[in-house]
């Protein structure tokens, strides 16, 4: 609703939706003091059937072809039959889960194989819950010094934690969040360059699941290619 | 004249058979167009109109639609490979072997069903994140985020459950690796452990309650909460806008006002 000027001496204003084609007409008259606001979708929208069910089948068929092209030229992993007495080495699980087995190689299993894998669950399940990550407003943008402070002590913690473990395959990008955390930091919407600009005005919720993404990509990655025999590190470019 | 093969279409569509199995009707109308999802049971769960925009492929990337797309690959896929194979040691694992190397196309069979278990649980992250990073958790679509938080961990499961049937030193040590960090919950642990295994070892009991798992409950467990997080789809307001807020509509002046 516009906002006549303050000199404006009535208390109210008026408008009029005209599409006649869209809906009747609508006459507003709002007194200032309930402030009441019309809010209407006024979107160019498309029929479900056949435009978005057409394009869905379109998505799903390349999909299909591509992944039919993928089992006719490669063919899926077939070992020996299973034998109880006989251990591969190293034993590994499902490539999901090998984020999870590389953290174990670090910690206990109660604290890698439980508490975190339940913790990022009810962390998943709680974001929509939190008001701070519904305004998603940049994490540097109010209390600068005392947030910046927050997160020089977080980033010193959590650097001495997984250094004192040999966690140094979380601790690099770990560190390297930190880095663009205290970019975006030195950074305002008033920044010149827009990758700047971007950093500035993301919420704290990008943050950690950005660090998330990044830690799970890296783990699952090095649990994958990079272990070898008793779990020891090892090139897959060697042999 | 010939007839071209839309009007043949056509004709079909306009008969009685058709119309007594598809209630909406002939047309092109956009009334017509409306009472085709409307009056579909699938169909019903989505909106009769989406906004123009995400059609776009940079809105979605069709992240959610693809991932549907690998879940229906995999029920037929699996189903067909349901018909080749018993779950027991050590019959399991001699028809995987057929299904490598007797079964027409039991290979092809079997490689589809196993990429598109990958593919899924790729796409399901990727969703996730692509939903995370545009916001569209919001109010009022949080209780479909935390369904499809559910549904990741399904789909999880899912694929940690079939990697067992083959019955090979691949899938037997793998699934022995994940099931003892069920064994570490504290004072639970090795009762989830006997539970998930029907027994103390991966063994015939294990593969059966995993089969069990993968063909049936987990499967239509998926069937359930897909069915609810299309439709809370169109319950929250069509797939989510970057700005949802939709901008205050500037009345028209009237009267005096407008000169």
């Amino acid at each position: 609703m516009t906002d006549p000027p303050s000199k404006d001496k009535k208390d109210f204003v008026t408008g009029v939706d005209s599409n006649a084609r869209k809906s009747p007409r609508r006459v507003v008259f709002v007194t200032r003091r309930t402030s009441a606001q019309v809010k209407a979708v006024d979107e160019d929208q498309v029929q479900t059937f056949p435009e978005v069910l057409f394009r869905a089948l379109v998505a799903i068929e390349v999909l299909s072809i591509l992944l039919v092209w993928i089992a006719l030229l490669f063919n899926a992993p077939l070992e020996g039959v299973a034998d109880p007495s006989h251990t591969p080495n190293p034993a590994k699980a499902p490539w999901y889960f090998l984020g999870l087995q590389e953290m174990l190689h670090y910690f206990p299993p109660v604290v890698a194989g439980v508490l975190v894998p339940t913790l990022v669950i009810i962390a998943l399940i709680v974001i929509p819950y939190f008001n701070i990550n519904i305004e998603a407003e940049g994490l540097f943008l109010q209390d600068r010094q005392s947030r910046l402070r927050i997160c020089y002590v977080v980033a010193v913690a959590m650097s001495l934690f997984l250094t004192y473990f040999h966690v140094y395959v979380a601790l690099v990008p770990t560190l390297i969040v930190i880095a663009f955390m205290l970019l975006a930091a030195q950074s305002s919407p008033q920044s010149a360059s827009p990758f700047r600009r971007y950093l500035a005005a993301q919420p704290l919720s990008y943050w950690i699941m950005t660090w998330f993404l990044f830690e799970l990509v890296v783990l699952t990655v090095v649990g994958t290619f990079f272990r070898g025999p008793g779990w020891s590190w090892v090139w897959p470019w060697r042999n | 004249m010939a007839k071209t093969a839309a009007e043949y279409f056509e004709n079909l569509r306009e008969s009685r058979v058709w119309r007594s199995i598809f209630r909406s009707g002939t047309g092109t109308s956009t009334l017509h167009r409306s009472l085709a999802i409307q009056q579909n049971i699938f169909l019903h769960l989505f909106s009769t109109k989406v906004r123009r925009r995400m059609l776009n492929f940079s809105a979605t990337w069709y992240l959610g639609t693809l991932t549907f797309g690998t879940f229906v690959i995999l029920v037929v896929t699996g189903i067909l490979l349901m018909l080749y194979y018993h779950p027991s040691v050590p019959q399991a694992y001699a028809d995987t072997k057929d299904l490598q190397f007797v079964v027409s196309s039991g290979l092809f069979l079997r490689n589809l069903d196993r990429w598109s278990a990958h593919a899924m649980v790729l796409l399901v992250f990727a969703h996730m994140f692509k939903v995370f990073y545009r916001g569209a958790y919001r109010p009022p679509r949080e209780f479909n985020w935390v369904i499809g938080v559910v549904l990741l961990l399904l789909t999880l499961l899912l694929s940690y459950t079939g990697y067992l049937l083959p019955w090979d030193q691949l899938a037997f040590w793998a699934i022995t690796v994940g099931s003892n960090i069920a064994s570490a919950v504290p004072l639970l642990g090795n009762k989830i452990h006997f539970l998930l295994l029907g027994g103390n070892l991966v063994n015939a009991n294990a593969l059966l309650r995993f089969y069990v798992l993968h063909c049936m409950i987990l499967p239509l467990a998926a069937f359930f909460f897909i069915g609810i997080h299309f439709w809370r789809i169109r319950k929250d307001g069509g797939l989510y806008t970057q700005q949802s807020e939709p901008a205050a509509v500037r009345p028209q002046p009237v009267g005096k006002e407008a000169q």
